[in-house]
């Protein structure tokens, strides 16, 4: 870490070794920043009620109707947004919201395509005698206006049918480029008002492409939305990238590159496009994980062959080492709070889950059922955690931090490295096939019932799901 | 050893192609520049007599399918075989002291990828240990996991799965 400190300090010094490393980068994106919400709520009046009953169940959700008419505008314009204007783009983000709920396996919503499209003054006056006719119990309306500076407005309302009465309402500022975000917002505006759990749509995740045969994969470090839109390569395939990890604040991307011939975890800096090594040594490091803060991360590194786990500032300095068994101990992942880590050893001759304290005190094993613990994460509920489960094929599972309720919840040849979606109510990891080694995202939700793969270009492993976005 | 004897038998010509191959494996960012058209004659060299030292097909030609050792699932043990194997290459890089190589750890793919890639390192510094107790200086040595990313069986079955689990002395050049 002294590395990135003196890199500030003497930066002309540095400048080869850096450029040597950047060669597998491709061009800097820029991230959306912040979400502006707008104050569209005239009334400025919270919606009160609406919700009679409780949320035990996804299951119980999937017969509750939305429907999800085009947003309206209030006057057709160009917007830098798509090619046709503000009232083609109203549709689109109904398609967003419509595809955002009816992936998750959570409602039966019916999108602009089938619905008749309300006018701009009914966004907020429904016209309820046509939508109960439509056996829809909820109902979103929403608008989009094109302001003069090129930025768009996104208005987002839920309506109950049956009650006649608005349950939330909420407006977005976005740069065209974001409309997307706005459309989840409201995806999120609805599934938190309907579930009472928190919003995980306006996320994004990180992950491995995969291309090429087996003995000779590409493996590219790949960006994403929630839904597979904004797709981005970050690294150009001529170094394996492996295992990357946002930032709580999706400013920085740790992951494992090859590019100087080893295995070693660096922070990419996603808006300047410029990385460092996570910490100065000529051992190989592995694992990268962030603390729920941000303040510090963990990775893991192997020293004549013992691979042991290390914690440091991610301002640099000094490394603390945590574990100290002669056997592999690898991973970890903080509970939500920070005082704890869950990780892997095989210090009792076989892949099992472990926790201690932050300070890496207290380590004790919490997995006792049949069958190996693998890349443990921690829900960030905090009630739960995710495992690759190995016993003859590899599986995701779920148990209590206490290694207690232990559940399976996918059945393929070989399901790997869970990661969870910001609310704790869902699991993406990736699955490969047997034999040809193609591998694929899928998620599936805390019931185990509602399993779907995630659209990618190619190939696709080690999914990694950021934190909701401000 | 047969199969590296008949590998004696073409290996003359394609030594250089050989080294090459081994060269770019190693190093996938850079591809060799493209071929010129020109006029001079190539320069008739002397006959070869077979790879050079320094090469990695020198090195196979001389100790065989030694040059990799294979693990059982889950360990990293030097077993009497992998004892012969590594015996054989000390004597090699005895001889020729000159010499620097890497050992790369692999893994089968039924493992998960960190903890791999964690085992491919124990995997090449259980056969770079065993060779520093055979003589061979530790300095000469450089090690790399890879875990479970390249593997040289493809199919999924126990027979690939332990051709994957290795460690294989590689020279580079």
């Amino acid at each position: 870490m002294k590395f990135s400190v003196l890199a500030l300090a003497l930066p002309l010094l540095f400048a080869a070794p850096l450029a040597a490393q950047n060669q597998d980068l491709g061009e800097p994106v820029g991230d959306g920043g912040e979400v502006e919400t707008t104050g569209v709520d005239p009334s400025n009046e919270e919606a009160e009620g609406g919700l009679t009953f409780t949320v035990t169940d996804e299951s119980d959700w999937e017969d509750l109707g939305i429907a999800i008419p085009a947003f309206a505008t209030d006057r057709d314009r160009a917007t830098p947004a798509n090619s046709s204007g503000t009232a083609a783009l109203g549709r689109e983000i109904a398609r967003v919201i419509t595809a955002n709920l009816q992936n998750n396996g959570l409602f039966k919503p019916t999108g602009p395509d089938s619905l008749p499209s309300p006018d701009f003054p009914q966004i907020t006056a429904p016209s309820w005698s046509s939508w109960s006719g439509r056996g829809a119990e909820m109902l979103v309306h929403g608008y989009v206006r094109a302001r003069s500076d090129d930025r768009l407005v996104v208005g987002c309302y839920l309506y109950d049918v049956a009650l006649q009465d608005e349950l939330i309402r909420e407006g977005w500022v976005v740069p065209p480029a974001d409309w997307r975000r706005a459309a989840h917002k409201c995806s999120d505006l609805i599934y938190a008002r309907l579930t009472g759990e928190d919003p995980f749509f306006d996320s994004r995740i990180a992950y491995i492409a995969e291309t090429g045969p087996k003995d000779a994969r590409v493996k590219r470090l790949a960006v994403m939305d929630s839904d597979g839109a904004n797709h981005r390569f970050l690294t150009l395939g001529s170094a394996t990238a492996l295992t990357p990890r946002y930032s709580p604040d999706y400013s920085k991307i740790m992951y494992l590159s090859y590019v100087d011939g080893n295995p070693r975890i660096y922070v990419y800096d996603i808006g300047s496009g410029s990385q460092t090594l996570v910490t100065q040594n000529a051992n190989p490091t592995l694992a990268p994980r962030w603390s729920p803060d941000g303040q510090h991360i963990l990775y893991s590194m192997a020293v004549a062959g013992n691979t042991d786990i290390y914690r440091v500032p991610v301002t640099g300095g000094q490394s603390t080492r945590l574990t100290d068994t002669p056997g592999i101990d690898i991973g970890g992942s903080y509970s939500p709070d920070g005082s704890k880590i869950v990780f892997e050893s095989d210090r009792s001759g076989e892949q099992q889950c472990y926790v201690m304290n932050a300070d890496g005190t207290n380590q004790r094993r919490i997995s006792f059922f049949g069958g190996r613990c693998a890349t443990p994460e921690w829900s960030p509920r905090g009630d739960q955690i995710a495992f690759t489960r190995i016993a003859g094929d590899f599986n995701i599972g779920v148990m209590t931090p206490a290694g207690g309720g232990m559940r399976i919840l996918t059945d393929g040849w070989q399901d790997e490295a869970p990661t969870w979606a910001p609310n704790g109510r869902i699991i993406q990891f990736f699955r490969t096939t047997r034999n040809a080694g193609r591998s694929s995202l899928w998620q599936v939700d805390l019931t185990g019932r509602n399993e779907r793969r995630l659209p990618t270009p190619v190939d696709a492993s080690d999914p990694a799901w950021g934190p909701i976005r401000p | 050893m047969t199969i590296s004897l008949s590998k004696v038998a073409t290996a003359t010509l394609v030594t250089s192609a050989l080294a090459l191959g081994a060269c770019s494996k190693k190093a996938p960012e850079e591809l060799p520049p493209a071929p010129t058209t020109s006029t001079t004659t190539p320069t008739p060299t002397a006959a070869p007599t077979g790879p050079t030292v320094g090469t990695q097909s020198h090195f196979e030609q001389a100790v065989g399918s030694s040059t990799v050792i294979y693990f059982d699932t889950d360990r990293y043990n030097i077993d009497t075989t992998d004892a012969t194997a590594l015996q054989a290459q000390a004597q090699y890089f005895a001889r020729y002291p000159q010499l620097t190589f890497t050992i790369e750890g692999h893994t089968d793919e039924r493992g998960t990828r960190e903890y791999n890639l964690a085992l491919g390192e124990r995997r090449a510094n259980s056969a770079k240990n065993y060779l520093v107790s055979l003589g061979v200086d530790t300095n000469r040595i450089r090690t790399v996991s890879y875990g479970k990313e390249r593997p040289v069986a493809l199919a999924s079955n126990a027979a690939a799965w332990a051709q994957n689990r290795r460690a294989a002395s590689i020279i580079i050049n």
